[in-house]
């Protein structure tokens, strides 16, 4: 209906009239009902098939700042490095501190620094693994930018997201932050040599992890005295195996 | 703040169908945000102000709808309304709840000249 005549605008209930202004076109209605996370998901299936071609395992390192991602890359591409071939993404505001430690394990590593941005997204991880040489890595580390909210919502093609907790950030973290511990595989409590000068319970823990996803792995070591980390490498072998297998690359073309 | 991200996103998807349907001006864009999305409505609102402006979205009315949470139980067959991430049902305790909806983020439509 016109607003200035209150004639209908269409149709032939119009009855020839004049009058000194336009009828402007009504506003159409479009129907879209499109997600608002469906071109990061559309990159990200991208990726992931672009992973599956090459039969590279790939893990999104998930945490607060602190938790000790980085540490616990460092240790495990020293100690596993002449079984497997790696590559890293680094993920953070600014610095390339963290590229700096994983290129002195003698692994290649791209730095993203998203300045003001909170987390990673498939398009800027599709556009860092150009650097790599994917057919001959057998699994891909990103760490994602510290920060429990924000990457959760952020698929980038990986195989699975790992849940690093520190013992001193309290067992009720994945209760706190619910989506990031939903989104994970695997949660892996870290620092757990300092588990006799604090109160972290970590039946507590395991069981509000549960109760945000009871699928939910869990696995704890110390990156510091190396308990547990045993049962992590057996873990990625075992992905890194079944990766191979479903993508149909022979294990000894994989083989150095 | 991961809302400035979403709402880039949402100033481009409405673009594009607006653009794809011959549109010139959107006036009006529906979104829909679950509780349990892990977006903040306001936060949205207060991005779209700044993302939009120099788009065919500028000045467009956003509106918001709620979405609550709500699951069914796998173990009692308890259908609830819930206000949290969480597999314990909220109506027998057991590790068996499955929300079916709470989580969207979704554009639904937009009014265009």
């Amino acid at each position: 209906m016109c607003i200035d005549c209150g004639c209908p605008t269409t149709g032939a209930a119009s009855p020839p009239h004049h009058h000194d202004h336009e009828h402007e076109p009504a506003p159409r209605t479009l129907c879209v009902e499109e997600d608002l996370l469906a071109k990061n998901d559309r990159l990200a299936a991208g990726n992931r098939a672009h992973f599956q071609r090459a039969g590279v395992f790939v893990l999104n390192l998930v945490s607060s700042p602190g938790s000790g991602k980085t540490t616990l890359l460092e240790r495990t591409l020293r100690e596993l490095n002449v079984q497997l071939r790696f590559a890293v993404v680094e993920g953070d505001q600014q610095t390339s501190r963290d590229a700096e430690r994983i290129a002195a394990t003698g692994v290649p590593v791209r730095q993203i620094n998203t300045g003001a941005g909170c987390h990673l997204d498939a398009h800027m991880v599709g556009h860092a693994v150009e650097a790599f040489d994917l057919a001959q890595t057998d699994l891909l580390m990103i760490e994602n930018v510290g920060n429990l909210v924000c990457p959760a919502s952020f698929d980038l093609g990986e195989d699975h997201k790992v849940a690093l907790l520190s013992v001193t950030e309290g067992e009720d973290k994945p209760l706190k932050y619910p989506q990031m511990f939903r989104a994970a595989t695997l949660m892996i409590i870290n620092k757990t040599d300092l588990l006799p000068y604090i109160d972290f319970d970590l039946n507590r823990c395991r069981d509000f992890a549960r109760q945000v996803n009871p699928k939910i792995e869990i696995l704890e070591l110390s990156c510091r005295s190396g308990a547990g980390m045993a049962e992590w490498y057996d873990w990625l072998a075992a992905g890194v195996r079944e990766k191979r297998e479903a993508s149909g690359v022979r294990s000894e073309e994989k083989t150095p | 703040m991961h809302e400035l991200s979403l709402t880039q996103s949402l100033v481009e998807i409405a673009e594009e169908h607006a653009r794809r349907a011959g549109g010139t001006v959107i006036r009006g864009i529906t979104l829909e945000v679950g509780e349990l999305s892990g977006a903040v409505p306001e936060a949205l609102e207060f991005a779209f102000d700044v993302c939009s402006r120099g788009t065919l979205a500028e000045g467009a009315t956003l509106t918001i709808r709620r979405v609550p949470g709500h699951g069914r139980c796998a173990v009692c067959a308890a259908e609830t309304v819930c206000h949290e991430l969480t597999a314990v049902c909220p109506v027998c305790g057991a590790l068996g709840f499955e929300l079916d909806t709470g989580t969207e983020l979704r554009v639904l439509e937009l009014e265009v000249d």
